[in-house]
């Protein structure tokens, strides 16, 4: 099976990935996928009724809003990176956070890189699918060099703004 | 000068360790160039023609006299012996090796300092007016506001990767020195009726190939909300702003496409579902302002005995306080503007001797404080009048008195060709002839304000299309030519210039200048600056003096 990095209770840990992706073009394996936002809207209530796991993959120009009412029964929210240039993911991980309180796993897919580490884990990402080869000790280190940091965010770390009144 | 404390001295050190790392990846070929490329960007590392090219930040254009001698010192270690300031007010040094870089970027986190957000498309350095709290016009200190969106800007999780470079301006009086609407955002402190302090919002702002003056999408946002209601505006435009195509991803563009009404509503309907949350506590708002050193100002008459008789005796001081020094907020106090546009150098460019004698007389003489322009020069706010003199006789030994502020010698130019990957033509050389050809200073004072702009290309780094004469460089065919532009300002009456007609050849540009302003000493009339004449007759004049022999 494939493995990805997961982000659990500060730790970066390698898992094996139980969901199988199937574009839209695909037949659709069994067990737990990962899907459109196209394929979900179509297809996503007779899977959730065949006592599947489904993700959703979301692109980056569809707004994580159109899932908003689905997010409950949703297992993963794979959020698209085309390029790591492309930064519109870290607003959809956000909301899908703090907006829709969405509890679920939000992982981020495509051209991820270890220096994204500590912007993704800020803004609600807690899995990870790293293009550059990149280990969960990477991972780790990335995403903690920074002792301190300025803006509240979804990961709930204490801003400087806070710390400096403690 | 904001002091930084434990915090954000910890945040300076840790990323410099983290580019360590990142260098000697690069260095033991861990990964390549173009693995690099995005990470050093984020340190302000340019590959340029000749060499890297290291940009550094000095937030809202501020800097003590230590910070301003260790660049002096860098300047003099790692480079050339000198540096340029930006109309971003940051400062680059152009022939820095890269294994270097790493060295430098302790050297300047031991004095507070980073190359942090000065390339890449994330939120730039702010500007904001170079007079903060010394200006007896300003609402508020600029700086305090500044300091707060340096602060909620810096490796911002969400808005590090967007579709393009973000760059917001901080004006608190009428007279705007900031350019503030052809910035990203455009803020300007205001009070309302009942007296309550905030801000009027302008978006969209902006120079490169399609130039706009900005919208007020908000009259007036109470000051408290600054930070909700700016990560309002990014969050609209990180989800539509155009990523297909990099000249048409600026938020300018996103504006335009909306239209002011309908984007504003946007960022109105986001900031309401958003609340409060990314808002600074008071408590915060009030420490940052007292984390400014305080200034001591004496209590002096406002007129001073020394001061007036320099000027009667010294007329080449009499002409520097003429057009350098500006009013206080406090009698016996003035501004001091530093001309780096000495005739025939190159504009913004400072050597490692010049900046010392800087930093120094800022210590002695000016409470420790500096400030970088936009458009390129460098200030002591707070002089006191009694020292004037000596302060001129140390300026002016260091070729630092030229008395040529907002006169036409005074001209923003970007690096150019001489120095630039992207550029089309050289500005340098340029800027020097037409300061030659004005180099007579009863001439450039019987002219008066002028302001004379150029980028040596479209991306018009050097501001040309606000210039009162905005000229861009453009390649025809191999060889340099220059576009002329008229009726451009960057002032509270900002406008974007149009263009006078067909490229001239490099060696009738400040020829053409000199027509120009024939032109509009003929036509003037009372008290009018170039630009008011030209806005009263409209190009016609101009243009056919300086296309008549064309024909």
């Amino acid at each position: 099976m494939p493995t990805f990095i997961k982000y659990e209770a500060g730790r970066f840990s390698l898992v094996e990935d139980c969901f199988t992706k199937a574009a839209d073009d695909e037949d659709l394996p069994r067990g737990d996928v990962i899907i459109s936002l196209n394929r979900f809207s179509n297809d996503g209530d007779r899977l959730l009724g065949e006592g599947r796991s489904v993700g959703v993959r979301l692109e980056p120009h569809e707004d994580a809003a159109a899932l908003a009412y689905d997010l409950p029964r949703i297992a993963v929210v794979a959020l698209a990176f085309p390029g790591y240039r492309d930064g519109r993911a870290y607003t959809s991980a956000r909301l899908l956070r703090e907006r829709f309180g969405y509890k679920g796993e939000v992982r981020a897919v495509g051209d991820v890189l270890r220096e994204q580490a500590q912007f993704m884990v800020r803004c609600g990402f807690d899995a990870f699918e790293p293009a550059d080869g990149s280990t969960p000790q990477d991972w780790q280190q990335a995403a903690q060099r920074f002792r301190h940091v300025y803006q509240r965010a979804a990961d709930g770390r204490t801003p400087a703004f806070v710390e400096r009144k403690e | 000068m904001y002091r930084y404390d434990t915090i954000d001295k910890e945040f300076l050190a840790d990323r410099a360790t983290e580019f360590r790392g990142q260098v000697a990846r690069r260095l033991a070929g861990e990964i390549t160039e173009d693995q690099f490329k995005p990470l050093r960007l984020m340190n302000g590392l340019y590959l340029q023609l000749h060499a890297y090219m290291l940009r550094i930040a000095i937030p809202y254009g501020s800097l003590n006299p230590t910070q301003l001698r260790k660049l002096a010192w860098i300047a003099r270690t790692y480079d050339k012996g000198y540096g340029h300031f930006t109309t971003r007010t940051n400062l680059q040094f152009h022939w820095i090796r890269l294994a270097d870089a790493p060295d430098i970027l302790d050297h300047l986190a031991s004095v507070d300092m980073h190359a942090i957000q000065t390339s890449g498309n994330c939120i730039r350095n702010t500007t904001a007016d170079p007079w903060a709290g010394a200006t007896p016009e300003e609402i508020d200190d600029p700086r305090v506001w500044s300091e707060a969106i340096r602060q909620w800007s810096s490796l911002h999780p969400e808005f590090s990767f967007l579709p393009r470079k973000f760059k917001i301006a901080i004006t608190a009086s009428a007279k705007d020195r900031t350019a503030a609407r052809v910035h990203d955002i455009g803020l300007a402190i205001k009070r309302n009726r009942q007296g309550a302090m905030g801000f009027e919002v302008m978006v969209g702002g902006g120079l490169g190939a399609t130039p706009y003056v900005g919208p007020t999408i908000r009259e007036f946002l109470p000051a408290a909300r600054l930070v909700s209601y700016l990560e309002a505006i990014l969050r609209v435009y990180n989800r539509l702003g155009r990523r297909d195509n990099r000249t048409k991803a600026r938020i300018k563009i996103l504006v335009a496409s909306l239209g002011a009404e309908e984007f504003g509503r946007q960022v109105e309907a986001e900031w309401e579902a958003m609340g409060p949350g990314s808002d600074l506590p008071d408590t915060e708002l009030a420490r940052i302002r007292a984390a400014f050193a305080p200034t001591a100002f004496e209590t002096l008459p406002a007129r001073s005995a020394a001061f007036e008789a320099a000027k009667g005796s010294d007329p080449a001081f009499a002409r520097f306080v003429r057009n350098n020094v500006k009013p206080h907020k406090v009698p016996g106090y003035g501004i001091v503007e530093v001309s780096l546009k000495a005739i025939g150098e190159t504009p913004g460019d400072a050597t490692a001797k010049q900046m010392e004698v800087i930093a120094d007389l800022g210590e002695r003489y000016g409470q420790d404080d500096i400030r970088v322009t936009h458009e390129q020069n460098l200030v002591l706010p707070h002089v006191k009048l009694d020292d004037l003199p000596t302060v001129h006789a140390a300026l002016a030994a260091a070729g630092l008195a030229t008395p040529n502020i907002n006169l036409i010698s005074d001209i923003i130019a970007c690096p150019g060709l001489d120095y630039c990957a992207l550029a089309n033509a050289r500005a340098i050389p340029v800027a020097q002839h037409i300061a030659e050809r004005f180099r007579d200073q009863d001439r450039a004072e019987l002219i008066g304000e002028l302001k004379i702009k150029i980028s040596g290309c479209i991306n018009a780094c050097g501001h040309h299309h606000v210039g009162h004469i905005g000229i861009l460089g453009v390649d025809k065919k191999g060889e340099e030519f220059y576009q002329l532009t008229l009726g451009g300002s960057g002032a509270e009456d900002a406008s974007v210039g149009k263009v006078l007609g067909p490229a001239l050849p490099a060696n009738r540009v400040a020829e053409a200048i000199d027509t120009m302003v024939e032109v509009y000493l003929a036509q003037r009339q009372d008290g009018e600056r170039f630009l008011d004449t030209l806005r009263r007759t409209g190009a016609a004049p101009f243009k056919e003096a300086v296309y008549a022999d064309v024909h």
